[in-house]
């Protein structure tokens, strides 16, 4: 029976690479994501986990090696964060095109300049639309689950598809928490093997990422937009089945106190924990305060989110990332247009908070509520409102 | 969805809907680049006079197409299905014996 141990997130998310039996991991390291990959060099180098470890001089060369290696057959994991993931951006591409299930952990942290190797989104929302599955974790236990259900998913033979498992830096990857690491026969009966229906093989050759002319580029990308959106379906599956096998459950939207509540908060991430206090003591307070948290950011679950948010009266989003010019952060301005068809609706408030690594403590998540539910009711001339900034 | 069938012979430009592409565009028959017509994206074309012409297989080389084969008489012709009419072997030919024309409908 697995046990409940005390592990820095990092290596424990490591040891879920190892429990799934990578065969190739691929990668360079940058703070926050370092301590995963040097522990994976750790196991391969001291024979734990019997798998090619290629350090590679860039992460656009971490990429194309990984590339490589899943268009093989091989089951293939890298991480990275913030500068690296950018280094890497147009290879990203390629892995979803060429729909190969490499999963990839992104230790989250904000971009340059100025430097910062703190938390935030906006590594996230550079890669959005890369076309990768993209799912948010908010501790050690969830990114220990979700990399082994992201090469379930991934591999599946309906998916077939890159899957990158979001974790904030330092805030999760720095920090010992309990976890509990499934037993690798568990790890083994849940996990099929990989085998990608059509490698690379000098017996009986394919041409992968061929030209594709004006005749028949927009099939290509429709057929790639078709089955990312149906990968939803593939994606409760697995975490139905992760749920029935290891007992802990996942779904696109997880919501906390929030069935009938009028003021909803929305977060993504490790800041997840913290609103969660809030709302127990806003609740406590009688507040009719409820919290949801995005948990599938690609596919984004449009079915799920409006059924979350149908009966509340305003909605407070907060965004880790800044889209500069634009309509403010980009889960809000995704929730805005997702609900603005429908005939009932919450206000939608928008927030940009928590940049490069800047704490939202429970008093803050209070100020913020507030905030909202009083711009809800006078309105406000701005798009979206900055978070503790100073004058 | 993902397909798992291994798809019969490419068809040509326009025939493919979405729903019938191998999984990532791949292509699962080797040289099939052989059926990509590049003759429509000549605006000239190569015409030969035999009677300048001494086969010595200098267009032959220069073309970078590859598209200029011996015929049974021993000359040198240009296949139009693949010839994108760049005029390097009317430029090379040490006779003269190739004129570029401008293709009319």
């Amino acid at each position: 029976m697995a046990k409940r141990v005390g592990l820095e997130v990092s290596i424990a998310l490591a040891d879920a690479v190892k429990l799934a039996n990578a065969d190739v991991v691929a990668a360079y390291p940058i703070t926050p994501q370092t301590h995963i990959v040097e522990h994976l060099a750790e196991l391969v180098a001291n024979g734990e986990l019997k798998a090619s470890y290629i350090p590679v001089e860039s992460e656009h060369s971490a990429m194309s090696a990984c590339l490589g290696a899943s268009a093989v057959g091989a089951r293939t994991f890298t991480a990275t964060a913030s500068q690296g993931l950018e280094l890497m951006h147009e290879v990203l591409y390629v892995a979803s095109a060429l729909r190969l299930p490499i999963v990839m952990a992104v230790a989250n942290r904000a971009l340059s300049a100025p430097i910062s190797i703190w938390s935030d989104h906006s590594d996230v929302m550079a890669v959005r639309d890369t076309g990768w599955i993209q799912i948010f974790v908010e501790n050690g236990q969830e990114a220990v689950d979700n990399v082994i259900c992201g090469f379930h998913i991934g591999e599946d033979i309906r998916v077939l598809l890159p899957v990158m498992i979001h974790l904030d830096g330092f805030s999760l990857t720095h920090v010992i928490e309990p976890v509990i690491l499934p037993e690798q026969s568990e790890v083994d009966r849940f996990l099929p093997l990989f085998k990608y229906p059509l490698p690379l093989d000098p017996g009986k050759p394919v041409t992968m990422g061929a030209f594709g002319p004006p005749f028949i580029y927009t099939e290509v990308k429709w057929a790639q937009e078709v089955n990312l959106e149906a990968a939803k379906e593939v994606i409760l599956e697995c975490w139905q089945k992760f749920g029935k096998t290891f007992g802990r459950h996942y779904s696109p939207v997880e919501s906390y106190h929030s069935e009938g509540a009028k003021v909803l908060l929305m977060t993504m991430g490790s800041l997840s924990e913290t609103a969660m206090v809030a709302v127990d003591k806003m609740r406590g307070e009688g507040k009719d305060v409820g919290l949801l948290k995005l948990r599938l950011w690609r596919p984004f679950p449009f079915a799920e989110f409006r059924q979350a948010v149908k009966d509340a009266e305003v909605l407070i989003v907060l965004d880790r990332a800044l889209s500069f010019g634009g309509p403010g952060g980009p889960v809000c301005s995704e929730v805005k247009a997702a609900l603005y068809h429908e005939a009932k609706k919450p206000k939608v408030i928008g927030f940009i908070g928590g940049l490069g690594g800047r704490d939202i403590s429970m008093s803050g998540f209070e100020e913020m509520v507030n905030q909202g539910i009083e711009i809800a009711q006078t309105g406000s001339e701005r798009e979206f409102e900055i978070f503790g900034v100073r004058e | 969805m993902a397909k798992t069938k291994v798809k019969s012979k490419a068809r040509a430009e326009g025939e493919l809907g979405w729903k019938e592409l191998e999984i990532g565009c791949f292509i699962t028959e080797p040289g099939n680049s052989s059926q990509f017509k590049t003759g429509d994206w000549r605006s000239r074309r190569p015409v030969l006079d035999l009677s300048k012409c001494n086969k010595c297989t200098l267009c032959y080389y220069y073309c970078p197409e590859g598209c200029i084969a011996k015929t049974p008489e021993g000359y040198f012709q240009a296949d139009l299905f693949y010839c994108k009419g760049c005029g390097i072997c009317a430029t090379e030919c040490p006779k003269d014996a190739i004129t570029m024309v401008e293709e009319e409908k």
